[in-house]
């Protein structure tokens, strides 16, 4: 038998239920292996020794009526953890100890998880290679000096190298299924309003959603049926009936409209995307599932949207990082001096970026000419999967146009690094929920990913085309645990 | 009263030139409430520092905001008691700017589309009725506060007001004089006490404004320049600053300078106003809608019970006294001012004679409220004896003097004047004989005096009405004395 | 369009980010090269386009007015960087 930590979050509960394993063991293997594989630097925070304490705690009284019954499970450090340092991969929340947890960790803890730590990601988010974190690059497990994609880079990684059964990311613009791709996993951005924002360091907050990132489909629908839930503590989550994610999944798509957007097919995408998306058309139709093609008119125009809006909302969600209430503080000679002192020294490159970018474009003069008509272009975007949706129950598209890169080979050109989420945007801007799940290998062996876009709230249909696509596809992460 | 006085314009005169000022308010009313705007926080005055503050209020990592119900009820409650569109759907924004008692980096307010639109308040002036036009109302948050003279090296921060919800209120620059000003201020006072929407008290920041004021030639149809003059928290202090601020634009247009549209400060122990910001940074606020808050709607419904909740209001009331009660309209206006007020004296003349009532609510009441510094709700004296001691007057029981000292003695843990009297024996004398036996021996004790009198020294009348005060030890009813008096000297 | 030298001041200022020359140099040609791929959104015609402000097509939902959080001084006064156990410090501001 293979060890845990390669077992999937299904299998695992099923051994765990059926008593072959205790909590303990499992959490104590997912330990053993994060300890061995610390040149990942997957990990911002360890909570090794009270997750052993939980799991010892879990196995004496035991729950098998919970979801994640003694699960060790590790986060992306942007989640809120109470009484745990949450720092959103920055030096400016490098001692920020939060009193309160997120909801999304909390419905986790509630069925029976257990946080084993907190992991590495792009400084608030920013970034889609994990280069932009405070404490450093995260290697991919696929290959030294290779990135693991980002924002949730950490979690891509911890999850594609087995140091956690599943994770959990946060998706803004793609951060949860670029780097999915980048590693051979599955990940899945919620409809907007799925999932709580509550406990959440923000980035965008119009497009902000976390989402599961998983090995396989089915693990998929039973972490997103633990994490999402109605809050009232977030005004923009919906109250919508949720369904049985896991329980209701089904490889059954006959009938289902798949539409194919020809603005996807973009200049210099390498022929091995333009050929893994040809496979999955196959693979849709041999389940039973129509082709459609169709037309996303204003895709060209996601990213420079995107470009706008993200960091617009961000130039003011980090306002808060002053110096004042909790984090990093420089001394200044008076109250601007230390403002201006603490966010130069406390903010990375990236996110000083984005800062600037945001404030420029909502100063007066320039509001109506960028904020707004980003606004406007973002209706637009929205309207054409609106239009697309009357014909079609699903998208499917390259998760991302190239496989994973070399660690610094894009960090001096922002653009060129912005451009990895040019088919990820779109569905953040639209408000869509979205998976990528492994679909083959390139030429070097690395992953690359396929995307299924669904209908609003409709998570169930993406999960079944996903899930009966995976069974086609038959994909095999290629790892050699060069790290250990 | 002299009316035509009253009536002249407020000027300001310098050598050839009269200048005319214009004034628009900015009032931050802070909204009555349990909780504050977006948290769930007490806004409870006078607490410990930083004891009312939640993590959604300190602005920590992935908190957001949750709408208070009540508060925009309020709102458009005010909506309505300022005669102003109520609108179905409005938008929170960000305003950004730093500073050390904002904690979000931004305050959240409404910007393009507020809440409440435009309306309208009657104000009672000396020389008639002046209409002010109310721009807009919208919701917004209060900010935390900074300490600066309790650490000598550091500026402290309490955070319990931070997020506590503020109605601004902004009136067109209809406003032409100080003494508007303070009707204005009092006039919508009274309006938010009436509807419960605003305790008004100002001592504890409940009712600030940002006063803008130009100047211009008399004649001229132009506005001026305008310079904003923030947070003033007393009428006399928006008094002083507008006074003092209109003459310092008037200089420089004497000089033949320019005004710098800029914001200011008042200085209220040097009297004067001091630019707040220089030019270069200047402030852009970004506003942008909050991401975090979706459109506010309301349904018609919603609008429609929050109408029928609307109680009579000032300008009604004051229509209903006039009319109902025969009151002056200056009488009317200040019974109406202060809705306890009115409470007061609908419930003394429920049992009790209007006119005495009016004369004595705004006569000996209000001098001793004043006096000691009271409100009405707080009034040594209850509506109940009140009216009662009206009633003794009224009745003969006591004459109008006498009724001064009861009224001396009520003050003093709310007596019944009954009693007083009863104790004192002060009741009235007003049996003829008893009179007229007094009288007598007036009379008689002042032989010499009667002569003159009869003599044609009409004066000494005066001199034995006294006398036989004197004799009835005060208690004597004055008619009957003057009566009875004028028929033994003249008969 | 292109964003000069003391645009990037003007924007640092705003933001309370300080940048020496040489990082300010760096930003413009950064911010310049983002920008000009922005500006590809110059192409559509969008007069009559309706802006998107909130993707979640709901209205605002309502709190009651309760009080419900208590006293927590301590927790949310524990992380800041200094602090006398009953304030937020900040240096001297003159007003
Ligand atoms: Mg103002
Ligand atoms: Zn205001």
């Amino acid at each position: 038998m293979s060890s845990i930590t390669e077992l999937s979050l299904n299998e695992i509960v099923s051994n765990i239920k059926s008593k072959k394993f205790s909590s303990t063991e499992v959490t104590k293997a997912f330990i053993e292996r994060s300890e061995k594989s610390k040149k990942l630097n997957a990990y911002v925070t360890e909570n090794f020794s009270s997750a052993i304490d939980c799991a010892k705690k879990f196995d004496e009284k035991p729950n098998y009526e919970l979801k994640l019954p003694g699960i060790p499970i590790a986060v992306k450090d942007l989640f809120c953890t109470n009484g745990i340092k949450t720092t959103a991969g920055s030096k400016i929340l490098n001692n920020f100890i939060p009193a309160y947890e997120s909801t999304v960790t909390q419905n986790i803890w509630q069925q029976g998880g257990i946080l084993l730590g907190k992991l590495n990601c792009d400084e608030f988010a920013m970034g889609s290679s994990n280069e932009t974190s405070f404490f450093g690059n995260v290697h991919n497990p696929i290959g030294e000096n290779l990135v693991p994609g980002g924002s949730s880079g950490g979690s891509s990684a911890a999850l594609a190298a087995n140091l956690t059964p599943v994770t959990i990311g946060t998706d803004t613009g793609g951060s949860i299924r670029q780097p999915a791709s980048f590693t051979g996993t599955v990940g899945l951005k919620p409809t907007y309003g799925s999932c709580s924002r509550y406990g959440i360091v923000a980035f965008a907050s119009s497009l902000d959603q976390a989402g599961p990132m998983t090995k396989n489909v089915k693990d998929c629908a039973i972490l997103l049926e633990v994490i999402s839930s109605f809050d009232k503590k977030d005004s923009t989550s919906i109250d919508f009936k949720r369904n049985n994610y896991s329980s209701e999944l089904t490889n059954n798509i006959k009938g289902k409209k798949i539409g194919i957007p020809k603005e996807y097919r973009v200049d210099g995408m390498p022929q091995e995307i333009e050929n893994l998306w040809k496979k999955g058309i196959e693979f849709i139709k041999d389940c039973g599932a129509e082709i459609i093609d169709i037309s996303l008119p204003h895709t060209n125009y996601a990213l420079p949207t995107y470009y706008i809006v993200a960091p617009a909302e961000a130039s003011s969600n980090l306002a808060r990082y002053d110096g004042v209430k909790y984090g990093f503080r420089s001394a200044g000679e008076n109250l601007i001096d230390m403002y201006e002192k603490t966010r130069s020294e406390g903010f990375g490159e990236e996110v000083k970026r984005r800062i600037m970018i945001g404030t420029y474009v909502l100063s007066s003069g320039y509001y109506d000419a960028y904020y707004l008509k980003a606004q406007k272009v973002r209706q637009l975007i929205k309207k054409d999967f609106d239009d697309a949706y009357k014909i079609v129950d699903a998208i499917l598209t390259p998760s991302t146009p190239s496989s994973a890169f070399k660690i610094g080979e894009k960090s001096d050109d922002p653009v060129s690094m912005y451009l990895n989420d040019i088919f990820t945007v779109p569905v953040n801007l639209a408000g869509l929920p979205g998976i990528s799940i492994p679909a083959g290998l390139d030429k070097n062996g690395y992953p690359l990913g396929l995307q299924i876009i669904g209908k609003p709230f409709d998570e169930q249909t993406i999960l079944n085309i996903a899930y009966s696509m995976e069974e086609k596809i038959n994909f095999k992460n290629n790892i050699s645990d060069w790290w250990i | 009263m002299d009316l035509m006085t009253e009536m002249k314009d407020f000027l300001i005169e310098r050598e050839n030139t009269s200048y005319e000022v214009i004034i628009g308010l900015e009032v931050h009313a802070q909204v009555t409430s349990n909780s504050k705007l977006f948290s769930s926080s007490s806004t409870k005055f006078g607490a410990e520092p930083n004891t009312q503050v939640s993590l959604v209020d300190a602005a920590f990592p992935g908190m957001l905001p949750v709408i208070n119900e009540y508060c925009i009820k309020q709102a458009i409650k005010t909506g309505i008691g300022l005669n102003a569109k109520i609108n179905k759907k409005s938008v929170f924004d960000r305003k950004n700017y730093f500073y050390a008692d904002l904690p979000q980096g931004y305050q959240i307010s409404q910007y393009k589309y507020p809440i409440v639109g435009e309306g309208k308040v009657i104000l009672d002036m000396p020389n008639g009725q002046k209409e002010v036009g109310i721009e807009r109302l919208h919701l917004e948050q209060d900010a935390g506060k900074s300490i600066h003279d309790i650490d000598p090296n550091n500026t402290l921060v309490d955070l319990n007001r931070s997020g506590v919800a503020l109605m601004e209120i902004v009136s067109k620059p209809d406003l032409r004089s100080p003494d508007e000003v303070n009707v204005y201020i009092k006039k919508l006072r009274s309006i938010m006490r009436y509807l419960g929407t605003c305790d008004g008290n100002m001592q504890e920041g409940s009712l600030r404004a940002d006063v803008n004021v130009s100047v211009r030639k008399v004649g001229a149809t132009e506005f001026g320049t305008r310079c904003e003059i923030k947070n003033v928290n007393s009428i006399k202090f928006m008094q002083m600053a507008i006074i003092h601020e209109a003459n310092r634009q008037i200089d420089l247009i004497e000089n033949g300078k320019s005004i710098d549209q800029e914001t200011r400060l008042f200085d209220t122990k040097k009297n004067e106003t001091r630019s707040m910001r220089s030019k270069e940074d200047a402030h852009d606020y970004r506003y942008f809608p909050d991401p975090d808050l979706l459109p506010l709607e309301v349904s018609d419904k919603f609008i429609d019970n929050i109408r029928s909740e609307i109680p009579e209001l000032p300008d009604e009331k004051k229509k209903r006294f006039i009319e109902k009660f025969k009151l002056t309209p200056y009488e009317a206006t200040i019974l109406v001012s202060d809705i306890e007020t009115s409470k007061y004296f609908e419930e003394v003349i429920k049992e009790a004679d209007v006119k005495l009532s009016t004369n004595w609510i705004t006569g000996e009441l209000f001098a001793v409220l004043n006096d000691k510094n009271l409100d009405i709700s707080q009034s040594p004296i209850s509506a109940k004896n009140l009216s009662k001691l009206i009633n003794l007057i009224k009745d003969g029981t006591i004459s109008g003097k006498i009724a001064k000292t009861v009224f001396e003695e009520m003050i003093d843990g709310d007596k019944d004047p009954q009693k007083i009297i009863d104790t004192k024996g002060l009741k009235q004398q007003s049996d003829p004989k008893a009179i007229e036996e007094l009288i007598n021996k007036v009379i008689k004790n002042n032989a010499e005096k009667v002569t003159e009198y009869k003599s044609g020294k009409d004066k000494l009348f005066g001199f034995f009405v006294g006398q036989a005060m004197k004799e009835s030890k005060g208690k004597g009813n004055p008619q009957l004395i003057n009566k009875i008096l004028k028929e033994k000297l003249n008969g | 369009m292109t964003i000069d030298l003391k645009t990037v001041k003007h924007i640092s200022k705003l933001s309370r980010i300080s940048v020496d020359d040489e990082k300010a140099n760096k930003l413009a040609g950064d911010l310049n090269s983002i920008f000009s791929f922005i500006e590809k959104l110059n192409e559509l015609n969008t007069e009559n386009v309706e802006p998107l402000t909130s993707i979640a097509e709901t209205t605002l939902r309502f709190r009651e007015d309760e009080i419900k959080s208590e006293n927590i001084r301590e927790k949310i006064l524990k992380n800041s960087p200094e602090n006398n156990e009953d304030f937020f410090v900040v240096p001297k501001v003159v007003e």
